[in-house]
């Protein structure tokens, strides 16, 4: 093989390379040879860091000089379920400064659920000449002012997303920061905004950007300026509309309905604030071709969805509030044949009684009607065995399941047994599972059968379930490519953990709170896994003013090569090697 | 504590898993106490994922008589589970002991809240024979609820006792098996169910809706936001004034005309004016002037004018319209000097407007 690799130029090799892109493959170059791993890890562009505290950015920058892309991730999945306390840390400033030296020609920022402050983007800002996508998913530490920064100074910026970001809105004039003969954007994502932006500069804006594919405007950008907004990007692909309400008027009716007839790309659509259900024909004309279509924030009725679903025949991604019902379900299973990701959400996750008519039966019906129907998320009052079974029979090409019955411990409401086997169903006929999470009534059964057939499971979500560490360790011994594992309010404790250390290297991550962990064990993990991270969150005070036996808050390993960091909050207790017992 | 090899007392059960090195593997044959009064001591081995190594398999499946497998089962299995001992099922939810307290009268809630404060010491389990058999009926599937320790820490079981509690149905009298298991609004749990913050709110639109009350000591900031800020007491709108980089916020609701708001922005002002213009190197001569009024403000007389910026992002002068459209299409105001009038665009010059 050697002989072979230095038959070939570099360059032979490294242009070959260049038709590599996914990070796995580019990784499994890296390990043919040195010689493959020094032309890798000179060509490598991009890096995809899932967990920013598993290396150090100076060990990313020392291997791969000549970045263009990076792509963190900070806090755990459960930290958007507000279970990861404030201060716990994610922060990319120590990246950014890194990076602002090692990557001049750096183009790309993706983070998700990452501390970002006003100072990192200005320095993002002035530091990388080409830059041209910044993605910020989740992530929060920053106002209006960095975004100004980065308006003003990056001149050939394409993509700002700021998905569900928490941004401190100072003032709507950050967007006047675009210079006059800035015209490179191709997706602007400001839905998460609070606050007006001034809404001049944004018409302008978009009528001088002609690239621009994707414009997700925020709530309070008024309907009856939409129109305008339209016309001057008819060639808009993705359109996330503000409040959709309005005085119900013939000419802003007919106005918007021009308009959107115009946009002859529009494949998604989403926003719909506060929709007034008189506006909604005026998206009619288009259905048709939408291929994904988001009415989570909509409080209308079944009857409107279900006449609007019903024209969308193309649709692929569909996300609805439960007002959809079980009848609006139907609809969808009839007509969006072509349905791959369905997500339902609850509008009254609260109430103590249902409000609406949804129940397991839409969820079976989707997945009888739609039979490329592979990513679910369903929030829902009533759960039996049958209906999942039903659900897995139909759907064995489902790779992401994630059901939330609301009320913690519920059982099958037919029978009133737990959910195991309906769950074990799942498991055993979707051999592609990717992506699981569980809720109802659940015993160490479903555990077991989740290590016996989700060999492919790579994320495994748990809430007040199992009874005992038997549970948990199944899912540890068994399931081959899990990765993450978050779990709380299970009565899981040391034993499956110590049994299984060595599996948390091969996981990126694994969350435990209000289980059964003792100190005792973490500082055992701790000492003997110096590849772990093992962090005891616990706002209670330091973990060894209690007696060792009590179950600790909040537990969160992680596997790293960068030791142990530097920036924890002190209600963030970890334990190294020598014993001692680390505060931040 | 100080490293594992000291802490013979508190792990004993460990100390024969751990020898110094990092291994962790096990004699299978050991570490059995298989007495039967005792609880099964779960024989755990560290090895590659998928070694279905658990011994516990092998053991006392069908082994009725071994008390070890005291499963908790709750009323209403009580027919169907086969497998426990009977004297298990007047442990149920063992009431002194947990530390949710009262006997919680629906059965579903409590299996899923009666492990709260448990150790290791206590935890039993048994193997479900037909594990496998996925479609056969469920035979004596107990729902187990593991009888809760002593109370290693008072207060974190307090803690999550209190959570666990505000869960618990608090009305619901028996246990009936309800499928819609009807019971008052349960308390709210942290993070669940599992929706963002900006999800939260939705069906009322508004903030009657009670925000899950956070159990964290950090406090819930996210749960109360909202997206759009709109203050169903006030309304506040920012103004702007000529020269100065810091903006102020007026409550329009506290007026009821033109003049009590011209007089507003007067004395909000006035004395920033006069700071700044003591501060200007220029402006020696205007320092006799300590406090000047901003006269004029709504007739462009004075040498400012206020203007506002209106729901279709116009600049219009303040005035020409009745107090309650004004307030009602008002989103901004500026106070700027009456000199650059003429060189902006107001929007009194397009066509005429008569939207509210």
């Amino acid at each position: 093989m050697q002989r072979m690799a230095c038959s070939f130029p570099d360059e032979v090799l490294e242009h070959v390379f260049s038709f590599v892109q996914c990070d796995n493959d580019r990784n499994a170059i890296s390990t043919v040879c040195k010689s493959w791993y020094k032309i890798e890890r000179w060509s490598r562009r991009r890096v995809f860091v899932g967990n920013c505290y598993a290396i150090s950015p100076g060990m990313v920058i020392r291997r791969f000089p000549e970045l263009r892309s990076i792509e963190l991730k900070g806090k755990p999945h459960f930290a958007d379920f507000n279970l990861v306390p404030d201060g716990w840390g994610g922060y990319v400033a120590p990246w950014i400064s890194a990076m602002a030296a090692a990557y001049p020609w750096l183009e790309e920022i993706r983070l998700k659920r990452m501390v970002i402050t006003d100072e990192n983007l200005e320095l993002i800002a002035k530091s990388f000449k080409n830059f041209k996508v910044l993605v910020l998913s989740s992530c929060e530490g920053f106002s209006t002012e960095g975004l100004a920064a980065v308006a003003a100074n990056c001149r050939n910026l394409r993509e700002l997303d700021l998905r569900e970001s928490e941004v401190e809105d100072l003032s709507g004039h950050w967007l006047s920061h675009f210079p006059d003969d800035y015209t490179s954007l191709v997706s602007l994502n400001i839905a998460c905004l609070g606050c007006e932006v001034s809404f001049s500069a944004l018409e302008r804006l978009v009528g001088r950007c002609p690239n621009l594919r994707t414009l997700r405007l925020n709530r309070a950008v008024p309907l009856d300026k939409l129109a305008n907004l339209l016309r001057r990007a008819p060639q808009l692909v993705e359109l996330g509309t503000g409040a959709y309400s309005s005085e119900l008027r013939p000419d802003v009716f007919s106005n918007l309905s021009g308009a959107f007839s115009g946009c002859k790309e529009l494949k998604s659509l989403s926003g719909f604030w506060d929709v007034v259900p008189g506006y909604l024909p005026a998206v009619y004309p288009i259905c048709c071709r939408l291929t994904t279509l988001n009415l989570s924030y909509a409080t209308i009725q079944s009857p409107d969805l279900i006449k609007l679903v019903g024209q969308c025949q193309n649709l692929q991604r569909l996300w609805v509030l439960d007002y959809i019902e079980d009848a609006g379900l139907d609809a969808v299973a009839a007509s969006c044949k072509g349905l791959r990701e369905l997500r339902v959400f609850p509008s009254d996750p609260f109430g103590p009684e249902p409000n609406v008519l949804l129940t397991e039966q839409g969820l079976v019906s989707v997945s009888e009607g739609c039979p490329k129907l592979q990513s679910v998320l369903y929030f829902c009052r009533q759960m039996s065995n049958a209906a999942l079974m039903t659900i897995a029979r139909n759907r064995p090409n489902m790779t992401r399941f994630r059901l939330c019955i609301i009320e913690p411990g519920t059982p099958d409401y037919l029978t009133l047994q737990p959910l195991d086997v309906g769950f074990g169903a799942i498991v055993e006929h979707c051999k592609d599972l990717q992506r699981l999470s569980l809720s109802g009534l659940l015993t160490d059964r479903v555990f077991e059968y989740i290590g016996t057939y989700a060999k492919k499971l790579e994320m495994l979500s748990v809430a007040f379930a199992g009874e005992s560490d038997l549970g948990l360790h199944h899912v540890l011994s068994g399931c081959e490519n899990l990765r993450k594992l978050e779990i709380r309010d299970c009565p899981f404790g040391d034993k499956a953990l110590l049994a299984n250390a060595a599996k948390l290297e091969t996981m990126r991550s694994l969350w435990m709170s209000s289980c059964s962990v003792t100190f005792g064990a973490c500082k055992l993990l701790g000492q003997k896994m110096p590849r772990l991270n093992v962090e005891v969150i616990d706002e209670r005070g330091p973990p060894d003013s209690r007696p060792e036996r009590c179950p600790i808050e909040k537990l969160y390993i992680y596997r790293t090569v960068a030791g142990p960091r530097f920036d924890m909050p002190g209600f963030v207790w970890t334990i190294d090697e020598d014993s001692a017992m680390r505060l931040s | 504590m100080e490293g594992s090899a000291g802490n013979h007392e508190v792990y004993p059960q460990f100390l024969d898993f751990i020898p110094k090195e990092r291994e962790w593997l096990v004699n299978r044959d050991g570490q059995r106490r298989h007495g039967p009064s005792e609880e099964k001591e779960l024989e755990l081995r560290l090895g590659p994922p998928g070694d279905q190594d658990w011994s516990m398999r092998d053991s006392t499946r069908k082994n009725p008589g071994d008390k070890s497998e005291s499963l908790l089962s709750l009323g209403y299995f009580s027919s169907m589970t086969q497998n426990i001992s009977n004297g298990s099922q007047n442990q149920m939810f063992s009431a002194s002991e947990n530390p949710v307290g009262a006997v919680i009268s629906s059965p579903w809630s409590s299996s899923a809240y009666g492990y709260r404060g448990k150790t290791l010491h206590n935890q039993q389990q048994t193997k479900v024979p037909s594990f496998l058999q996925l479609t056969s009926p469920l035979q004596g599937l107990p729902v187990v609820a593991h009888e809760a320790s002593q109370r290693c820490c008072t207060e974190a079981v307090d803690i999550q006792g209190a959570e666990k509690k505000a869960f618990s149905p608090s009305s619901a009298t028996t246990a009936v098996p309800n499928s819609s298991q009807k019971r008052t609004a349960p308390g709210p749990v942290v993070g669940w169910p599992p929706i963002r913050s900006f999800r939260k709110n939705l069906a009322s639109g508004s903030s009657s809706k009670p925000a899950p009350v956070s159990q964290n000591r950090v406090p819930d900031k996210v749960a109360s936001r909202t997206p759009v800020e709109t203050c169903r007491k006030g309304l506040f709108v920012k103004i702007n004034m000529h020269g100065l980089p810091i903006g102020r916020k007026v409550d329009l609701k506290a007026y009821d005309s033109y003049e009590k708001l011209s007089s507003a922005v007067d004395e909000l002002f006035r004395g920033l004016i006069a700071a700044q213009q003591d501060s200007c190197p220029a402006g020696n001569q205007n320092k006799q002037e300590e406090e000047k009024a901003l006269t004029g403000l709504l007739d462009a007389s004075g040498e400012y004018t206020l203007v506002y910026e209106d729901n279709e992002g116009d600049m219009m002068l303040v005035g020409d319209v009745p107090w309650h459209m004004f307030i009602s299409t008002v989103k901004r105001l500026r106070v700027l000097k009456s000199s650059e009038l003429s060189a902006l665009s107001l929007g009194s010059n397009k066509e005429e407007k008569v939207r509210h």
